[in-house]
Parts: structure tokens; sequence; C-alpha cells
């Protein structure tokens, strides 16, 4: 594989760019894999590339019914970060932080990982509280926090509302400095042309009809481009987790919600990480070319469709408005929406399943973009292993009925009762 | 902007209406023995399809009925809606 450097770009500038290697074949599928991941995703992608690179198996098919890319991590608004109370969660992501920060190295592609920090605004005396809670949670998993307080809080974003009339005025936040943004598509990208050089088959536009089940154990997939055997077979289809699990008679305890987001137009730089309002669902980041990507609360109803209604934007950017008034002077450029497989209390699940030689990662809910690197490389343990590695030891499906539930901010589907 | 025939009240903007879930969803009856599982799958587990789905609404900002709407979850296309006593086929 073409490595890409600065003396690479400078040799292909005399050809005037035209002799780049493509950074992914197109191939057609074979007839038997070893494992098949079901979804081209960011941690369809990432699950195949560790696969093949921590697990030696590289007889690995991605299948995915768009292109790669095209859904969920080409639609989110790119947050990395691990600020959560509970030590599942905490571990878990603390652990993909480490790999966040090396990634563009190993992938030998810059995904442009930017640790400028996440700041959760506090509103009130009981919401500071709870962020020293929480604050101090992570400290004790070696994650860094730090609860800064009103004269702090200014410094850092003077431009937000401090005024004594507003309804919800800042008492402070919690910062966790280590989070940051990453450039999404860099992330599929990197992750495809890596697992790609190692033998993974990437195979695009080819949709998944049906599964071949015999006496509980999978043999293949069907797909609109034939049949496909397959020793083990991984779902990495967020949104459409649901329609796939039909196809195999389960149900699960996810919903399929849609999620919207926008951006502004591109302004000069004012504000440095990522702001989220305590007192309504908002949160806000200015990306590199100047806009700034917002985003919020899900609709709020069952949706497949990959596109909101205007309410939800209308009330997302009433709580921005609230927080930052400049806003109120920018133009939008353009909203979109993905499907979020919501589960039920909150948090993902990377499991096992009862049909053996199935493996299942789902309910990512808001939060799948952060967890891309850690995902994939926990689902490709569970799947090579057969065995959940200890940080997923808690992300399983039986948590539900066990009452083991990861419930981190009374999130899930419930939209209506938080 | 989805706009909800309420059975009681006409058609309405949906600002006007909260969500409430699948309406498919059956409590396990009260003074009866209830398995884990039965209790799990009332709680947890949902279908979630693409097409049609028939769900409860309430009309919060209206006549605050609970009522079903069947809709389809790709296109948000409004087939039927009905009292939530009343059977949705």
């Amino acid at each position: 594989m073409q490595k890409y450097s600065v003396f690479s770009l400078i040799k292909n500038a005399f050809s005037n760019h035209q002799n780049w290697e493509v950074a992914w074949k197109d191939p057609t599928p074979k007839s038997e894999y070893d494992v098949v991941i079901i979804g081209g995703g960011g941690h369809g992608l990432a699950t195949a590339y560790y696969l093949a690179k921590e697990h030696n198996i590289r007889n690995v098919a991605i299948i995915e019914k768009g292109w790669i890319g095209g859904g969920n991590v080409g639609r989110n608004t790119t947050i990395i970060r691990s600020n959560f109370m509970y030590d599942a969660n905490a571990r878990f992501n603390e652990f993909g932080m480490d790999l966040w920060r090396n990634l563009s190295q190993e992938l030998n592609f810059n995904v442009m990982f930017s640790p400028r920090g996440i700041l959760n605004l506090a509103h009130s005396d009981a919401q500071m509280n709870a962020y020293a809670r929480r604050g101090n949670s992570m400290r004790l998993n070696g994650i860094d926090a730090k609860l800064l307080d009103r004269e702090e809080v200014k410094k850092l974003i003077p431009m937000a509302d401090f005024s004594d009339e507003v309804r919800f005025p800042i008492f402070g936040g919690l910062m966790q400095p280590s989070a940051g943004t990453a450039r999404h598509d860099a992330v599929a990208w990197g992750y495809a042309r890596q697992a790609d050089d190692m033998g993974v088959d990437i195979i695009q536009h080819c949709e998944v009809t049906g599964f071949d089940v015999v006496n509980g154990k999978i043999k293949g997939i069907r797909t609109s481009r034939g049949d496909i055997k397959a020793k083990k077979v991984g779902l990495c289809v967020a949104g459409s987790t649901n329609i796939l699990a039909e196809k195999l008679n389960m149900t699960l305890p996810i919903e399929t919600h849609v999620l919207q987001a926008c951006v502004s137009e591109p302004v000069k730089p004012l504000l440095d990480g990522v702001v989220t309002f305590g007192a309504g669902h908002f949160y806000i980041s200015q990306s590199d070319k100047g806009e700034m990507v917002m985003g919020g609360d899900l609709d709020g109803y069952n949706s497949y469709a990959q596109r909101g209604n205007l309410p939800t934007i209308q009330h997302v950017l009433t709580g921005g408005l609230a927080l930052f008034p400049f806003l109120s002077r920018l133009k939008m450029l353009r909203t979109w929406g993905g499907i979020m497989d919501m589960s039920m209390d909150g948090s993902p699940i990377i499991d096992k399943t009862h049909i053996e030689g199935l493996y299942l990662n789902c309910g990512w809910c808001y939060g799948g973009f952060k967890s891309t690197p850690v995902s994939g490389w926990t689902f490709a343990h569970t799947i090579a292993q057969d065995q959940v590695h200890e940080l997923n030891s808690e992300l399983r499906l039986n948590r539900f009925s066990t009452g083991h539930l990861l419930d981190e901010k009374g999130l899930g589907t419930k939209t209506w009762i938080g | 902007m989805l706009y909800i025939k309420c059975p009681y009240c006409g058609l309405r903007a949906q600002k006007e209406f909260s969500y409430g879930g699948d309406a498919t969803v059956k409590r396990p009856n009260i003074n009866e023995e209830v398995s884990s599982e039965e209790w799990d799958n009332f709680v947890y587990m949902r279908k979630s399809p693409r097409g049609k789905h028939v769900e409860l609404w309430q009309h919060i900002a209206g006549c605050r009925q609970w009522i079903k709407v069947q809709r389809d979850t790709a296109t948000h296309e409004i087939f039927q809606t009905a009292k939530v006593t009343e059977e949705i086929r």
C-alpha cells in the first residue's frame, strides 16, 4: 500500500495527482468468508480492521447496503469524549480515547483528532453537585475532569449569555480537557483503507435480505448479490438493527429514532471545543471550516426516515439561543438526520446472541461516533474469541433481564419522560 | 411537521401532541403471576418496525386524551387515528 506522507504528496504533485492508488478495492463477493460484518459504517469498518490486525482473521467481508461512511459515521457531530460516571462506560470509552490519540499514526490517515475539551454547563447548585460527583467518578477512573466555576466558564465562553435576566444562569461546568472532535469521514476512510490492505473485502451496494440459520447456528447470509457462507456474522447496522433482527426472529431492547443536527454558515474562530447546555438538550462546537455544528433532541417518535422535522430543530435552537444569543445573527447552512439505535437504558450492546456465530453491536443512541475505535476493538475480540472482553463485559444484552442497567443519564428511547 | 387527526378535536399540528410509544405492547395483567420474561418483554423489548406502526400519542396541548395513530415510520404517512379504546386494523 502506498504510504501517505508529505513526500508522497510532493511526488504525486508532479503528475497532477492523477496516479494515486485507489484507497480500497471494489471486489465481487466470494462465496465464503470466515467472518462477515454487516454494515460498512465506522463500527463495522473498525471491527474488520481490528479482526485483521489484532486477531489475524483476514478472510473477512464487510457488507454495506449503501456506500461506506454514508450512514451515521458521516452524519454525526464528531464529538469524542469519555465523561461517563459509571465504571463500565468510563473504562470502555477511556480505552477508546487511547485509541483515538494514536489513530492518525496507526491508520496513516489524518483523522484530525483535536482534543480541545468538552464543557458541560451547569445551571443550578444541584447540577453543580451532580457534576462534582461525575467528575470525581471520572478521576477515579483516570479520566481528566475539572469542575469550573462561573468565572472560569466566562473566560472560556465569554460570548454566552452571562447577564442577570437569563432564565437559566450559568453556575459553572464540568470540563473534560482531553475530549474533542475528529473528522468523521476520515475515520471511516482510514479504517477502510487499512482493512482493505490487510485483505478485507469491502462490498458496497449489497443489501442483506436474509440469514441462513441451521439448528441455532449461523451458516451464512442472503444478499442482493447472492448467498454468502460465513462461519461468523457480526451486525453493526445502528438504526437498521431492528430490520435485521426481525429477519432473525429476534426482538431487541432497541427502538429506532431520528436525530437531527445542523450547521450554520462559517464564521471566524470563536468557540474552542464543545459546549453543552445543561438546561435543555443542545450542544455546539465549531468546525475547522468555521461552521457552528449543533445538535440536540431526537424528533421523539420512532422513525426510519434519515431526515427530521422542523419543530425539533426550532426547539433545539431555542435552547441554543438562550445560551448563545449571537446565534440569532447566523444563517443556517443545512440540517440533516440520521437514524439512531436507541437502547432502553441509553448504553450500547456488544455481545454474542442466542444464535451461535451471530454477534450483535448496537444501541449506540446519541453517541456512537466517539466509541468507533473501541467498539470495533471489543467487537473484534468478541467475534474472534467467541467471548466478551472485560471492557464490554457489562455491555451485554441480558442486562435488561438481570437488572444491571447502565442508565447513565436516564436517557434512552423514552424522551417524553426526560 | 406531522399533522395528526385527533378523534376528539380534528386535524392538529404535531406540536400539540406528545409521543407515547408502541401501542401494541400490552401490560401483563395485575394480580396474576408474571414471569420475568413477560415483564422484560413489556418493559424493554420493542419490534420497532420500518413501515406501519401503531403508536400512542397524547393530545397534551389540546383535549389531553391519549389516542392511537397508525403511521409509516419511514415516510411518516399517517393512515388512521383512533380513540385509545378502539382497535386499529
